[in-house]
């Protein structure tokens, strides 16, 4: 729990320090995702280095989760992703329909996915403003809509069911509810 | 006669060509391109080549018959905005055989997200990334530098095209129509943005920043609130932007030290988002005013507020920036008041700087709600106050500007459509759709609406195109063939027109950061027709 709590950590750190010269920059994703998981993984690196080898072995093997996608026809994509990654770049890794018009710096609210289950939305760190400033303007929120670049695998968070909005349907009718599963 | 066109053709458009800097193949199909010479070289009326080209058309529709599903969609955009790219890359992606191009009246594309967005919103502006990947597609043309309804009618894309999708947007501004709007020293708010984003229409705008300390911004929108924060941001954390060097310079110069933003309706009303105003309200060093009487809110208030998410977060910011707010402004502290309740009824002319603005006089408000949609509307009280002011912005809207041949709602300043399917002008009792004809974005819909909103907007304009497809109302036995982008690039090759290609673009875009890199900004804007098109064809 510690050790997911930490690496949760690590990974909103490595987002600010990334995200924190944005002004100027016009960054490419995969840059991005690079950079992002080097940072990531030497951080984690740094904590495993200090605990206990049994327990360090045991999360390796956790060191990816399970995350399941629903499209808007019901079908679903299941799919594994390192802890520390954004839900928007595990999509775009595994080649699922997720827009990402600013690519995870907080400026669109196109990657939006409605977690399914409240127990797992309840997992993940609040919103801050700036990911609730985006929400208001997201197509079919939900009590439990996210973005998919605020949400980052951590170990918790194995099994996770994300839904995402549709997009057409949401854009005459207001207040889509993801489907009990 | 027309065996002959066809044979003038052969020799025209066999082997590789070049036109305005686009180099491709001849066509594998030779069906158009009887129809795109007679187009070019003959240069007679419209009509008569749309009599021509479908003449044509028919007259090889048996040949080619047997190709029909493979034959090409030929789609063209008009307008590289969100709507526009977005609504090319949906098209592409779900038909293989599309081919897409968008026409631009600019030399540069991405519309309102290199011209509207503000400089100190580079994060909006990575959405370009997406869209130039769109432009790389072998199935894409971007063909800049033509402008719908002069270097092309509709009428003549709309025979070369099967599809043609106007996303053109909103080119104009709405406006009060009260007594004073055209002294100087009023600009709508587009005016201003194009001018601090280096819009080639609006580099030479001038906007007087000199001769008062006060500014009047009409209107409360996001829009509103972007020319409100360029006037009062300290202009060092502007200097690292791609503004225009030319605003910069000016606004660095600017003695405007006092911001009004008006609205007609109360706070719950507010047009913003709350990014927007969270971001003016945390502007360093700026006192900000709001008066907490205009904070009380109705029961139709809290109604509004229940059933909005946006406009109960806007409300509270506004409530928590009234309740820190300190006594007074301290000197020299620039200031940003919010008015509610208040439409603005005259402009009154200076007396010492004839022609010139002075003030506005405002006419105080209430909300009545009218009985039909429940919508809060303000209605005037007779009651009046005047603010004084050297520079007024009104930012109360864009306005969609029509070309010839399109059906066009004056009243609501969009084209009438549904779905994006645009609706005949003499449809009267029955509805009837102007085939192969649609629109997305602002010119859908309304001025209304973030980046995003596009995405949605393009793919319901592209659903109804991939099912009137699919009913064969697109590509029938009448329309089978279709010069496209060929045909187009000779039309406009024979009128003189100096098209800007993808690839053109991209030396703007280079020379746009190389001139950025000697000066610490990302970019810097080539603000001048000549200049743009001077790198474009060099």
């Amino acid at each position: 729990m510690f050790i997911s709590k930490f690496s949760q950590l690590g990974a909103r750190v490595v987002e600010h320090l990334t995200r924190e010269p944005s002004i100027s920059v016009s960054r490419s994703p995969y840059l991005y995702a690079v950079r992002h998981r080097n940072l990531q993984s030497l951080m984690q690196e740094r904590f495993f280095s200090t605990t206990d080898k049994a327990i360090n072995e045991g999360c390796k093997e956790k060191q990816k989760i399970s995350v399941t996608f629903v499209g808007d026809g019901g079908e679903e994509t299941t799919i594994k992703v390192p802890v520390g990654m954004s839900m928007l770049e595990a999509a775009h890794e595994n080649d699922i329909e997720l827009e990402g018009a600013c690519e995870g710096s907080l400026a669109c609210s196109t990657c939006h996915v409605i977690v399914m289950d409240m127990d797992y939305y309840n997992k993940l760190e609040d919103p801050t403003d700036e990911e609730n400033d985006m929400l208001d303007l997201a197509f079919g929120l939900t009590e439990t809509s996210r973005l998919g670049c605020q949400v980052i695998a951590s170990p918790e968070l194995d099994g996770l069911r994300l839904a995402l909005p549709a997009a057409t349907r949401n854009f005459a009718v207001d207040g889509y509810k993801p489907k009990p599963h | 006669m027309l065996l002959q066109f066809r044979g003038e053709s052969d020799g025209n458009y066999y082997g590789k060509q070049r036109y305005n800097g686009y180099e491709y193949a001849a066509p594998q199909n030779q069906d158009y391109g009887g129809a795109a010479a007679a187009y070019g070289a003959l240069g007679m009326g419209h009509q008569l080549m749309g009599c021509i080209y479908r003449a044509l058309s028919k007259l090889f529709l048996r040949r080619s018959y047997s190709s029909f599903s493979s034959h090409p969609l030929r789609v063209c955009v008009v307008g590289s905005g969100p709507a526009g790219f977005y609504t090319a890359e949906k098209m592409l992606k779900a038909h293989q055989n599309a081919e897409v191009d968008i026409v631009d009246r600019l030399p540069t594309p991405f519309g309102l997200v290199r011209s509207g967005v503000a400089p100190d919103h580079p994060e909006t502006k990575i959405v370009t990334n997406q869209f130039s990947r769109v432009a790389h597609n072998d199935r894409f043309s971007y063909i800049g530098n033509v402008t719908l309804g002069s270097s092309i009618s509709l009428s003549e894309l709309r025979d070369l095209y099967h599809v043609v999708v106007l996303a053109y947007g909103a080119e104009s501004d709405r406006a009060f129509g009260v007594p004073g709007e055209g002294l100087s020293g009023i600009h709508s708010a587009r005016e201003f943005v194009w001018w601090y984003n280096g819009h080639p229409d609006c580099s030479n705008l001038a906007p007087d920043l000199k001769s008062s300390d006060t500014a009047v911004v009409l209107g409360q929108g996001n829009v509103a609130l972007d020319v409100a924060r360029l006037l009062l941001r300290p202009t060092m954390e502007l200097a690292t932007t791609d503004i225009a060097s030319s605003a910069l310079a000016a606004l660095n110069e600017s003695s405007i030290r006092k911001v009004y933003l008006v609205g007609r309706r109360g706070p719950v009303q507010a047009a913003c988002t709350a990014k927007e105003l969270r971001e003016i309200l945390g502007i360093k060093d700026l006192y900000i005013h709001i008066r907490n009487v205009d904070l009380l809110t109705t029961s139709s208030d809290e109604e509004e507020m229940k059933s909005s998410r946006i406009r109960r977060r806007v409300y509270e910011l506004l409530s928590k920036a009234a309740s820190s707010e300190t006594s007074g402004p301290s000197p020299g502290q620039r200031e940003l008041h919010f008015v509610f309740f208040r439409k603005p009824d005259k402009f009154v002319e200076s007396d010492e700087k004839s022609g010139h603005v002075a003030g506005v006089q405002l006419e105080k408000t209430v909300l009545r709600e009218d009985e039909g949609t429940g919508i809060q509307t303000a209605v005037g009280t007779g009651q009046f106050d005047e603010l004084s002011c050297g520079l007024v912005l009104k930012s109360i809207g864009y306005k969609s500007v029509p070309v010839d041949g399109l059906p066009f709602d004056h009243h609501k300043g969009i084209v009438p459509n549904a779905m994006g399917r645009v609706l005949s002008d003499n449809a009267e009792d029955t509805i009837q759709f102007e085939r192969g004809l649609y629109v997305s974005g602002w010119l859908k819909r309304g001025p209304t609406g973030i980046v995003a909103t596009n995405l949605y907007c393009a793919e319901e304009t592209v659903a109804s195109i991939t099912e009137d497809v699919k009913k064969g109302d697109i590509i029938s036995t009448n329309t089978l063939a279709r010069p496209g982008k060929n045909g187009l690039l000779h039309v406009l090759d024979n009128r003189n027109v100096k098209v800007v290609p993808f690839s053109s673009w991209e030396k703007i875009d280079n020379e746009e950061k190389r001139l950025g890199s000697l000066v610490g900004k990302p970019r810097e804007k080539l603000r001048s027709w000549n200049e743009l098109l001077r790198v474009a064809m060099s």
